[in-house]
Order: C-alpha cells, then structure tokens, then sequence
C-alpha cells in the first residue's frame, strides 16, 4: 500500500525538505504513525490528544477530512493526503 | 518591507470594506522567490464573523493547488479587523504559519481613515515593516 502525503513548507523541516513522502495505513491515524516512523516531530504537529490540530487542514483526495471520519478516515491504496496550514485568526 | 502595486493596495481595501461589519480575508500571490504580490485572490470567510476570519478549507486546497501549479507562492495573507487596529491578534499570530509572507491587517474600524499595515510573523514573533505602494506594475513575467 502507498499513499502520497503533500508536505507543506512550514512542515519540511521534518521531511528532509521534501514536498511529498509517501506511507501506509488503513485510517489516516495508522498512516501519520507510519510517517512518525520515518520523520520523527512530524505527527506532533499534525495530532494533539488524538484529535487533528486546529492549525492544519488535511484531506484525502481533497476532501477535507473534517467532514470524513477525521483521524479515523479509511485509507486505500493510491489515495492522495494533503496537508495545508489552516489560515485564520481573529 | 513589502512593496505593493497601488491598485492591488487599493483592491485589498475595497474587499475590507465591502465585507464589513465582517472580517475579509485572502491572498495576493506572486512568482516563487519574487516577493512580489501580484494577483489578488479574495477569499471566504468562513467563520463570516466580525472577530473572526478561516479561509475555507475546499477554497483553500484548488487556491494553494492553482498557485503551485502557477509556480507561485502566497506573497501577502490579508484580513481585515473591524474594530480594532491592524494590528495581529493574538489569534492571529498563533495560526501564522506561512514564515515568508507578508501578513496584511486592514482596519475598517474608522470608514474616512484607513489602516493597512503590513508585519512578518515568525515563531510568534511579530515584526512590523514598511508598506510601499508603487505606481507603475513591472509586467508580470508569466
């Protein structure tokens, strides 16, 4: 199983620079510990208390996984996860 | 110091203001490396608050995709208080996450006295610059 993770800038510090890396899992959970593994800080910054950060958007095949299952959002072969800095304030 | 075209400075404003009593809020991008904002992205809010501003997350996705397809990078991420300075909230400073843009406050909290104010937000550290509005648009290169 492969699934492409999009890196954003503020979040290649962890990747080696890299745009994209790629990983495995059956949920979205499974797939950043897997990336965990390989770019060490990398899952700290995307979950907090088992729950997706507020900062960070991420989506499956551009979906926004907010309204999927969240960290729980199944994962299959070929599936395309982005991850963006989430832009807002007060 | 950020160095904007007079009619992109202008149209910034014009978004703020036609937006109020809501926050406005997005993004002028430019060329990869260029520091130069160039094409004026305005976005949903989708908090449509008065206190608050979040690009939505679809909107955001095919506008970061467009832009790296266009070789481009956000230059300037803009949003409006309405009524206070523009100046970054605290709020504000907590989602900063693009360290190479220039972050844009406008205020619309006064209609006859506009406040655009430009800043570098960094590890939370948040460093106002000097705005300089140009006359004349180099042409764009691509």
């Amino acid at each position: 199983m492969t699934i492409e993770v999009r890196i954003p800038t503020i979040l290649r510090q962890y990747t080696a620079g890299a745009k994209s890396v790629v990983g495995a899992g059956d949920t979205l959970s499974e797939l950043f510990g897997d990336l965990e593994a390989r770019h060490p800080g990398l899952a700290d910054r995307l979950v907090e208390n088992g729950m997706l950060r507020r900062f960070v958007n991420v989506y499956v095949n551009d979906e926004d996984v907010r309204f999927l299952g969240g960290l729980d959002t199944p994962l299959t072969d070929g599936d395309q996860v982005t991850v963006l800095p989430a832009v807002a304030g007060g | 110091m950020l160095k904007i075209d007079r009619s992109v400075y202008a149209a910034i404003i014009a978004h703020a203001g036609s937006d109020h009593p809501d926050e406005a809020c997005g993004v002028v991008a430019g060329p990869v490396g260029s520091d130069r904002p160039v094409r004026l992205i305005p976005m949903t809010n989708a908090e449509r608050s008065p206190t608050f501003y979040r690009f939505d997350s679809i909107e955001q996705l095919k506008v970061w995709r467009e832009m790296d397809d266009r070789d481009e990078e956000p230059v300037v991420i803009y949003h409006s208080h309405t009524s206070t300075e523009a100046y970054p909230s605290r709020t504000d400073i907590e989602y900063a996450s693009e360290p190479n843009a220039h972050y844009v406050l406008v205020s619309t909290r006064d209609p006859d006295q506009v406040e655009f104010r430009s800043f570098r937000i960094v590890d939370g550290l948040v460093t106002e610059e000097d705005v300089e509005i140009t006359e004349h648009p180099r042409p764009g290169r691509g």
